[in-house]
């Protein structure tokens, strides 16, 4: 039993999933609403983040490595449960269903929005107001794009819960109930900041 | 009255059982109908299935098979899923339950036959976790460190774990695809650590749930804590042995020769 990696596997699970990818999200959604200030403002910031130094590294370290690790490791734990809401139609037991949906349809939106985006940039696309412009002048788009935003952002806001319960940072009930409603908070703000800079490429 | 007429108003309980001959065979569901009479929990509704044993349709059938012991919700031998919760079967009284009321196995464990289950994964996990305070030596060891009696009385509701299966039944990690072994047994690594006695081996038992089918299994879903019929605090257990289990990480990985 004490031979398996597996609690460590978790662990990792669990720090990556903030530190860095949550962060990185939280940049990603500010560096976004740029946009509502103008199509410049939102390339200039653009610019900005693609002229970092050393920013194949950091992108790797940073954002594919952790993330995928997360998603993949993420995917395996999200069918190794049985859910059941019906017998216990409970808050915390809706939560972790909701996590493991959205954690799968986050994989999907943020793979497509990598192909999109980044991949496309690779072989040739300016990434640039313009880009986004047109992608989101697809209605469809444009609603898959802000479904994916609200499953990244309440993914990453519940996950933020569950970090501080797995990492033993919040203990008691009264201490969990109170995380809930900061996270709440938290999945608001960021869905909020999200969208607002969804609807700027409108 | 006639006795034709006292059977006309005598008032039925039905009831919907998933039956089973053995762990492979394949369920199936009989219905019952048994005279009301007041007070009845499910298990005396049961033997009057196993003194009478026909079903709703007239016909002869088996007696329903399943587990007791105690009969007061101590034993923890009796659980079952009665109406889609897993509950003991002696707590669960017929005048609140609503009808037809729905048997079935608590499926998270092999069945053995009908509504009996066997639960010897949970004591083997007690035994993994090393669930007890070792003591035996060939000398006589004296008094061990007393117990503050704050903590004596929180320990007790601790204690109270009976070993039934109700949280396995309700925890959604907990089931073949995966072998996390579930939250009653963590929890009693938190009571035997906080044990002054039991302490002295703390860090064996932290050890015994990081690995397969240990802690990190958790999603916190909570239902544990829903269900227990004791009222143990599991999800706070589970969040403290996270605390513990993260601290011993840092100790293994970093290095420490305070193991304890």
């Amino acid at each position: 039993m004490a031979n398996s990696r597996e609690f460590y596997w978790r662990r990792l699970h669990s720090l990556l999933g903030v530190i860095p990818v949550g962060i990185f999200l939280m940049q990603h959604l500010v560096v976004n609403h740029y946009a509502t200030r103008g199509e410049e403002s939102f390339n200039n910031a653009a610019h900005v983040m693609e002229g970092l130094p050393f920013r194949l590294i950091l992108e790797i370290f940073i954002i594919f490595l952790p993330l995928y690790f997360h998603a993949i490791y993420g995917v395996y734990i999200a069918f190794t449960s049985r859910n059941n809401p019906r017998q216990f139609g409970t808050f915390r037991n809706w939560m972790f269903i909701m996590q493991r949906v959205t954690g799968v349809f986050t994989l999907i939106f943020v793979t497509w929005h990598i192909w999109e985006t980044r991949i496309a940039a690779a072989r040739g696309a300016d990434v640039n107001f313009g880009m986004m412009e047109s992608i989101l002048a697809d209605p469809f788009m444009l609603a898959f794009y802000i479904a994916g935003v609200v499953s990244t952002t309440f993914h990453f806001a519940n996950g933020l819960w569950s970090f501080l319960v797995t990492w033993g940072v919040t203990l008691s009930p009264s201490s969990q109930r109170i995380s809930t409603y900061v996270t709440l908070g938290i999945f608001l703000a960021l869905t909020t900041i999200g969208i607002r800079a969804i609807l700027a490429f409108v | 009255m006639t006795a034709a007429e006292t059977m006309k108003e005598q008032k039925m309980i039905r009831f919907e059982i998933y039956r089973q001959d053995d762990l492979d065979s394949t369920p199936y569901m009989e219905e019952f109908e048994i005279p009301y009479r007041a007070n009845m929990n499910v298990i005396s509704a049961l033997m009057e299935i196993r003194r009478n044993p026909f079903n709703k349709k007239g016909d002869k059938t088996t007696p329903v098979a399943w587990d007791m012991g105690c009969l007061e919700e101590v034993c923890g031998a009796c659980s079952m899923v009665i109406n889609g919760t897993p509950r003991q079967s002696c707590t669960a009284l017929v005048d609140q339950l609503e009808q037809p009321i729905r048997l079935e196995p608590m499926k998270t464990f092999p069945v053995v036959r009908d509504l009996q289950v066997d639960r010897s994964r949970m004591f083997d996990s007690l035994k993994k976790v090393k669930a007890w305070i070792p003591i035996d030596g060939t000398y006589d060891l004296g008094p061990g460190p007393r117990m503050p009696e704050k903590r004596r009385q929180w320990a007790y509701e601790l204690s109270k774990c009976m070993t039934c299966g109700v949280c396995l039944e309700a925890c959604p990690n907990v089931n073949s695809k995966s072998d996390f072994i579930g939250p009653a047994p963590l929890s009693q690594v938190r009571l035997f650590n906080a044990h002054p006695t039991g302490a002295m081996n703390k860090n064996e038992r932290l050890q015994s749930i990081m690995g397969d089918g240990g802690i990190g299994d958790c999603g916190n879903s909570q239902n544990c804590v829903q269900a227990c019929p004791k009222g143990i605090p599991l999800t706070t257990s589970i969040a403290a042995l996270n605390r513990d289990t993260n601290l011993q990480m840092f100790r293994n990985f970093f290095g420490s020769d305070n193991e304890v």
